[in-house]
């Protein structure tokens, strides 16, 4: 599985590693930043951090309640905690400890939620995160962010430390390809990014369906068709205004997740576009199921979560958008 | 230190008072807990009011200030009244309680109101809380210590123990537990329902110094927090035996009452039992 290829997109990096890289740049910039691990910084690379700021790294064990609940104390003195895990343990395991000692208490504290989708794998659906942005939605006060290059990685993690307030990022387990120039890449809380122009429709995506859509877009322009592809990196607080154009502009819209359609990202653009703007819209990502333990390039086409997936909900799109005109 | 030290003599007309706040406040909202408040009446006035406690309540966020995390937050009325009669806001506040567009939330929301630390109401969060302060502090060069107030049914809930693990893990010292041990959860008996015992066992066993005390005694809850204080190396837990609805002998005799205002009929006559007896 090469995500990014049929666009030409570079082959990026392992996000985990990225992240650890991030945060570790992160922690010697700013001495405020501390680390928070139930027991799986080798996993999610936070322990690079460990190696070089010992006593700003606590693993807290296998206790998720307990590490939130400990990180709101931290964040209390005056340090910005980093809480981080798997989203599903985070989520499922603390989400009232979450809700109230960060959310409620809109307390200054950043949630890595790693392992975010379904493309972790074999290990299977007992450790995915395919309903995190649902949760996370249900916090009114969380700023909501998805990577999907090591570019804007980076760019999250520090801006979400720029950021006063709570701040969820999620991640997925994967190789991510570059989207943007390595050495930089426009981010602002709250403001998509175009990545792709085109007027034909447009492809909102978050994660690792970006580089999906732009491997599909280009697949569409060889049929003539021009998609506008958006990364839509912030979930919370949405971009109504670009979201919006995009809908006038192109009069079609696809949104790609990894993620139950069920609360996810395209569920809450489409509240937005059909309050203001309805245009025909599809939807790809999980219909209401969990999924099996395999390869990850095999579980996006069982679940219908690639390029080819995308295409057809184009057409769909298309077809409707021009019975309408 | 504390701006105004009170004396032996005045702790039991701040009881009183506390007591009586409580009592008006649920009265007037019509719902709450005061049951619970009155429990722990004792041991906030010995936090607040008996010198264990460092605070500046002009100066709310002051960073060397002891913690204080409510972690039974159904308490609230009584840690309303106790900030309010320590200085940190007016006193006339208490009748906004559970209104609307009003700070006096019905369990505490942090920093809706000036001294309220923590966001609980949802049980056994607090003690990671404290412990997280505590770990803060250390961080941050700070010497203060962390109180975190528990219910006895709390203690059923696993985080608290995952606190408890955690806490004698980082040799957390300034951390101090105080259990509320009224022997009485929502709907009954804590032996019948989900029994504790051996309390003191399982904390000590979770690598933390114990002690015991009669929870309505003011001075002997003082005097037991500021042993807990002089802990060089475990975190501290107070066992207070108390009685739930302390102070007024028809909610003490029942658990129905918790979680329930009294009638104005009935809060006429807890009026008269608190304000006799003194
Ligand atoms: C997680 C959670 N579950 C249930 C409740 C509802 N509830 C509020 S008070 C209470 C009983 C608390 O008993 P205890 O801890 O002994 O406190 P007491 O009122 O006796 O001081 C319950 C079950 C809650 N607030 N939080
Ligand atoms: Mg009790």
């Amino acid at each position: 599985m090469q995500l990014g290829k049929r666009a030409g997109l570079r082959s990026g990096k392992p996000m985990r590693d990225v992240f650890g890289e991030a945060l570790l740049s992160l922690a010697q910039e700013n001495p405020r930043v501390v680390v928070l691990d139930g027991d799986l910084g080798n996993s999610t690379k936070a322990d690079m951090v460990r190696k070089a700021f010992p006593e700003r790294y606590f693993n807290i064990g296998i206790a998720e309640s307990n590490l939130v609940g400990i990180g709101a104390g931290l964040e209390s003195c005056g340090l910005i905690p980093f809480l981080t895990s798997f989203s599903s343990f985070l989520l499922c395991n603390a989400y009232d400890q979450i809700r109230l000692a960060v959310a409620m208490s809109n307390a200054n504290i950043k949630i890595l939620g790693s392992h975010g989708g379904i493309t972790l794998g074999k290990d299977g659906p007992t450790q995915m995160g395919i309903e995190d942005l649902a949760l996370v939605g249900g916090m009114p006060t969380m700023v909501i962010l998805v990577a999907s290059d090591p570019t804007i990685m980076h760019k999250i993690v520090h801006g979400s430390a720029q950021h006063t307030g709570p701040v969820f990022i999620r991640s997925s387990r994967v190789v991510m390809p570059f989207i943007y120039p390595e050495d930089n890449c426009p981010f602002t809380i709250g403001k998509a990014n175009v990545v792709k122009n085109g007027d034909d429709l447009t492809i909102i995506a978050c994660g690792i369906m970006v580089a999906s859509a732009l491997d599909a877009a280009s697949e569409l322009a060889e049929e003539g068709i021009e998609a506008r592809v958006l990364d839509l990196h912030t979930l919370r607080p949405l971009d109504k205004e670009t979201l919006l154009r995009c809908a006038r502009d192109t009069g079609a819209v696809v949104c790609a997740e990894e993620h139950l359609l069920h609360g996810g990202m395209g569920a809450n653009v489409a509240r937005l576009i059909a309050e203001s703007h309805p245009v025909p819209m599809r939807f790809v990502g999980l219909r209401d199921t969990y999924t099996d333990s395999a390869d990850p390039a095999d579980l996006l086409v069982k679940y219908h979560l690639t390029s080819q997936d995308i295409i057809l909900a184009a057409h769909q799109a298309l077809n409707a958008k021009e019975k309408i005109s | 230190m504390v701006e105004h030290t009170y004396d032996k003599g005045e702790w039991t007309s701040i009881t009183r008072d506390l007591r009586l706040d409580i009592l008006e406040m649920t009265t007037r909202a019509g719902s709450g807990h005061p049951s619970s408040s009155f429990s722990a009446v004792e041991i906030v006035t010995a936090l607040y009011f008996g010198g264990v406690m460092r605070y500046r309540s002009h100066d709310p966020h002051w960073p060397e200030r002891d913690r204080f995390i409510l972690s039974k937050g159904h308490a609230a009325p009584l840690l309303y009244a106790a900030l309010s009669r320590a200085g940190y806001f007016p006193h006339s506040m208490l009748e906004k309680l559970r209104e609307i567009d009003s700070p006096v939330q019905g369990h505490p929301v942090k920093d809706m109101l000036p001294g309220v630390e923590s966001t609980n109401g949802s049980l056994g969060q607090g003690l990671s809380f404290g412990l997280g302060c505590v770990l803060g502090g250390r961080l941050t060069g700070k010497d203060f210590h962390a109180f975190v107030l528990m219910g006895d049914g709390e203690c059923q809930e696993g985080q608290v123990w995952e606190a408890a693990m955690a806490a004698s893990h980082f040799k957390a010292n300034r951390l101090i537990g105080i259990i509320d041990y009224n022997k009485y959860q929502e709907c009954g008996p804590i032996d019948r329902e989900m029994a504790l015992e051996p309390l003191r066992a399982k904390w000590e066993a979770f690598g933390w110094r114990v002690e015991e005390v009669g929870g309505h005694d003011t001075e002997a809850v003082i005097s037991k927090l500021q042993r807990l204080r002089k802990e060089p190396e475990k975190p501290g837990l107070l066992i207070a035996h108390t009685v739930k609805g302390k102070g007024v002998s028809f909610v003490e005799a029942d658990y129905i009452f918790h979680g329930r205002a009294l009638s104005p009929e009935q809060a006429a006559k807890a009026r008269k039992e608190i304000t006799s007896c003194s």
